[in-house]
């Protein structure tokens, strides 16, 4: 099959919708099969590879950090940057500059650099799709 | 101690990330803190009742996700709790949601009840 490109731009932020872990999971097939990924995390999905997030014990069911093995979003987004790297596959984090620096969002894991919508727009002329998933 | 009605429609709504739906969640944690908590679910929040959900497999790379929600079994520690849970019956009928598809120990109640059910709470949240 040969190597297409897609395009996302999410907007959610972690722990707030279905749709990150929906993006996560297209991105995640489409870098399974060597295929090349642009995300543009707007607004509030910029706080999705945050990396001071810290799983927690969950004190309703009494279970401790380790047993409850609660999911970070920056820990799925570096998983998804292991994965392009086995597939040799481009997986191209942007993160949008302004929508970070109004959230003091400037500290996250490695792979994802700092952009803008024209970022977003050159990725989008050179996919074969951009998908957009928009905060509802 | 005041009665508190929470009243949840919006359904799955990040509970792969948060393991939990976070209302329940909290309610639970307020129970545990000495309220006297309720729950209501109506629209899409009558599927938290149905048996058996598996939400596990979710994996992103090398990463799996081992615990997912379990929200039926969420639902029915706060039935045992002692958390009165309540359904809207036409909810439940609308989304072909068989008796026995679903967990036990909460209460049906009509969507033209629902005026005497708010009534019996003195605080009623709907997120």
């Amino acid at each position: 099959m040969p190597k297409k490109t897609l395009t996302l731009a999410i907007m959610d932020a972690p722990y707030e919708s279905a749709n990150s872990t929906t993006a996560l999971r297209i991105v995640n097939a489409a870098l399974s099969k060597g295929h090349n990924v642009n995300v543009f995390a707007y607004e509030g999905a910029v706080n999705l590879t945050m990396r001071a997030q810290t799983p927690h014990p969950n004190p309703v069911k009494g279970t401790s950090v380790e047993q409850e093995q609660h999911p970070t979003t920056k820990d799925w987004i570096g998983a998804l940057f292991q994965l392009a790297q086995q597939k040799q596959a481009k997986l191209d984090w942007v993160n949008c500059g302004l929508c970070v620096d109004e959230r003091g969002a400037g500290e996250w894991i490695e792979g994802p650099r700092r952009g803008g919508p024209k970022d977003f727009l050159d990725a989008s002329m050179a996919s074969d799709a951009t998908l957009v998933i928009p905060t509802k | 101690m005041a009665k508190i009605l929470n009243i949840v429609e919006t359904a799955y709504r990040a509970t792969l990330e948060e393991q939990d739906d976070t209302v329940l969640w909290l309610t639970h944690m307020l129970k545990n803190s000495g309220a006297d908590a309720a729950v209501l679910l109506q629209g899409n929040a009558v599927n938290y009742l149905a048996r058996g959900q598996d939400a596990s497999g979710l994996a992103f790379g090398q990463l799996r996700m081992v615990r997912g929600p379990e929200l039926d079994r969420d639902l029915e520690k706060m039935i045992d709790k002692g958390i009165p849970v309540f359904a809207i019956e036409e909810d439940i009928i609308d989304r072909g949601l068989a008796e026995f598809d679903l967990i036990s120990g909460f209460q049906r109640i009509s969507r033209r009840s629902m005026p005497e059910l708010l009534d019996r709470h003195d605080q009623v949240w709907r997120w």
